[in-house]
């Protein structure tokens, strides 16, 4: 069977919800003859026509709100930023109306907003950024990053059928390189659950997105010393798998935080204070973190490589850690 | 509605006042940084993207040479420039240098942002320059700030603030011109309207006819330029310009013009007719200027190869003295994200 790529997966996701739910439909900036900055939608203006793939003005509030608005009379919109940076410019639609409508006054909004998140392409400080943060930090939204072309199909399919407003990150370093084998049915990944993509005994590390793959390069590296690594890939932010984590710390004793967005108000300083809430007597070492320094993501190559991390500071976190 | 060109059978509606021609000097100035503009634009996507030498994304804007070079060349150095990302014509008048220019292309520690940024997200506040942020519209309501500190402080200075018809969609747009206009402030909004939001064309962007419409509703001049002359956007601009410098408030300049390349340098843009591109260029603003010179006897065929020369010789150069400037140190990257004193 041929290997499906991650940004194909989503294609996939989406266009089989399409096909299978005629509420769906997709509205951003060229997604429709283009198919979209990274073609997530291409084909689907052909097969599904202009009023259900629809090109939108440059006005990502105007987006998010239109969502919105069709979501609460039944509709199921995905609503594409052509680059997850530009999500700041509908901050306010996403974090005042859309999350607070179900709590206020009983509405879900079934909305997907999605766009390209993460660096390691030069894309300098407007088309690199992490802006998880600022959603998992809003109460009524639900935020994901898959890591997989696997959870990329799952995960947008949960999303769409998900009756409260998602926020899909997708990382852009990995729409190409990514790829594998995927099931034929119809399959979700549940908002909410991790995955283990490596069983360890001796720490664990927790992450998403592009960080799974530079810590299952640490883990090979760290394997000829005798060093053995568990990776748990959270998938979901908000809500995350609580227990997911703490059985694994209560497993290994040990924890290494991993991520691509930067240090301060990162989601690794959240898991530590549960971790250490909730697990602390497991523990037999300092809760480590390792993050992107708290800087915008630069564009000259020497820069973004220095910013962002690195197997190598896994492995030597890992060493010192192993030492406890 | 006014419409402003020299040649305006195209785009002619109300009569314009004539169009007042600048000084010999000025106009042999607008040729130059035209022609640099067009070649050191060719260079970057032609040459050093595809050779690898540029590893970000690269946007020019060929064919609207016109449009930052008219009206940017009679600014005073006092006054401020905010440019879009197809303006390279204002770094240049501005006096950045060609070589910080190539390596802030190239991604060198001694291009205009030391590294952290590509391309023409570059700023030098010595020389007004404001450096503009991917978020397309952001800059206007800035803008309007820059021309209120001006008005606060009864300085003569003027801004000019430059954005395509596509940043025209978003909120900050409208909310900084209906700010600028209520205030009054000193600011020309210079809109390239080249037909496109990357694939996206006009009709599915907006339901007015003109960007230029829009002023009418927020109570400030909406004029139509043919972008691709050169002496149509000058002639705009210096009005707009002596009316905002004299206290009458913001001015907003649609020029028309079209995108002769695709959205970036990986787009081919497949969806543009053939017939647009071979329609514009025959009207291409260059072109169209070097024949309006020859026939006023200010230039000639040697002449302008003569020009061209120098153009390339200077970029020549300029390359070489880039592609050995090093790179920034790594640990830079933590630097400057606050002040750091002296
Ligand atoms: C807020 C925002 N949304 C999306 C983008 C991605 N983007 C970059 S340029 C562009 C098209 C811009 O069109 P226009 O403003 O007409 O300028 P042009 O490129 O045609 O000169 C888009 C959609 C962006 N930079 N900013």
């Amino acid at each position: 069977m041929a290997l499906t790529t991650y940004v194909e997966a989503i294609r996939q996701g989406i266009w089989e919800e399409m096909e299978k739910d005629e509420r769906v439909f997709v509205l951003g900036e060229d997604v429709g003859i283009y198919g979209g900055a990274f073609k997530v939608t291409a084909g689907m203006l052909e097969r599904f026509g202009e009023w259900r793939i629809i090109d939108t003005p440059i006005s990502e509030s105007g987006i998010v709100g239109a969502a919105i608005g069709a979501a609460l009379m039944g509709m199921r919109p995905v609503a594409e930023m052509q680059f997850a940076d530009f999500i700041s410019c509908a901050f306010d639609q996403i974090t005042n109306f859309a999350a607070k409508c179900r709590y206020r006054w009983g509405a879900g909004v079934p909305i997907v907003v999605r766009g390209p998140s993460g660096g390691g392409v030069h894309g300098g400080p407007f088309h690199s950024q992490n802006p998880e943060m600022y959603y998992v930090h809003t109460p009524g939204l639900k935020v994901v990053c898959p890591a997989t072309a696997y959870d990329a199909k799952g995960l947008i399919k949960a999303a769409i059928r998900d009756p409260d407003p998602v926020i899909y990150f997708e990382h852009k370093f990995l729409y190409r390189r990514v790829k594998e084998e995927l099931p034929s049915d119809d399959f979700v990944v549940p908002i909410g659950k991790a995955a283990i993509r490596r069983t360890g005994s001796d720490m664990t590390v927790v992450t998403y997105g592009a960080m799974v793959y530079i810590a299952l390069e640490a883990a090979k590296e760290l394997e000829k010393e005798g060093i053995d690594l568990e990776i748990l890939d959270l998938r979901s932010l908000l809500p995350f798998d609580k227990e997911a984590v703490l059985d694994s710390v209560r497993k290994t004793n040990k924890v290494i935080l991993l991520h691509e967005d930067t240090r301060i108000g990162g989601f690794a300083g959240e898991l530590a204070a549960i971790i250490s809430e909730e697990a602390f007597e497991y523990l037999d070492g300092p809760i480590r973190r390792i993050t992107a320094p708290d800087t915008p993501v630069p564009y000259s190559p020497p820069l973004e490589e220095f910013f962002l991390p690195k197997a190598s500071d896994i492995v030597r976190v890992a060493r010192e850690l192993y030492a406890y | 509605m006014k419409v402003n060109s020299t040649n305006s059978q195209t785009l002619a509606r109300d009569a314009v006042p004539p169009i007042t021609i600048p000084t010999d000097k000025t106009l042999l100035d607008m040729l130059y940084y035209m022609k640099l503009t067009r070649e050191l634009e060719f260079r970057i996507e032609r040459k050093l993207y595809r050779q690898g030498k540029i590893v970000g994304g690269v946007y020019v804007g060929r064919g609207q040479e016109a449009i930052a070079v008219g009206s940017c060349i009679d600014l005073r150095a006092d006054d401020v420039v905010c440019p879009s990302h197809r303006d390279m014509g204002a770094f240049l008048i501005r006096g950045m240098p060609l070589r910080t220019i190539l390596a802030q292309y190239m991604a060198r520690k001694t291009g205009a942002t030391r590294g952290k940024e590509g391309n023409m997200h570059m700023g030098d506040l010595s020389k007004n320059l404001i450096a503009f942020v991917s978020m397309l519209g952001d800059n206007v309501p800035v803008a309007a700030g820059i021309g209120l500190s001006m008005k606060m402080r009864g300085q003569d200075r003027v801004v000019l603030c430059f954005f395509g018809d596509g940043a025209t969609s978003r909120g900050d747009w409208h909310e900084g011109i209906n700010m600028a206009s209520v205030w009054k402030v000193p600011v020309v909004f210079v809109c390239n309207n080249n037909q496109y939001a990357y694939s996206t064309p006009l009709e599915r962007q907006m339901a007015v006819e003109n960007i230029a419409d829009r002023a009418e509703a927020y109570g400030l001049p909406g004029e139509i330029v043919d972008g691709n002359d050169i002496l149509a956007v000058s002639d705009s601009a210096t009005r707009a310009i002596e009316r905002a410098r004299s206290g009458h408030g913001p001015t907003l300049i649609e020029c028309k013009t079209f995108r002769m390349t695709g959205h970036s340098a990986h787009d081919d843009a497949g969806y543009v007719p053939p017939e647009l591109f071979e329609y514009w260029e025959e009207r291409d603003p260059i072109n169209r200027f070097e024949r309006f010179l020859t026939e006023r006897g200010l230039t000639t065929t040697s002449a302008l190869d003569q020009l061209q020369t120098r153009i390339n010789h200077e970029i020549d150069d300029a390359i070489q003295l880039a592609e050995k400037d090093p790179f920034p140190d790594p640990e830079d990257c933590l630097k400057d994200v606050y002040d750091e004193g002296e």
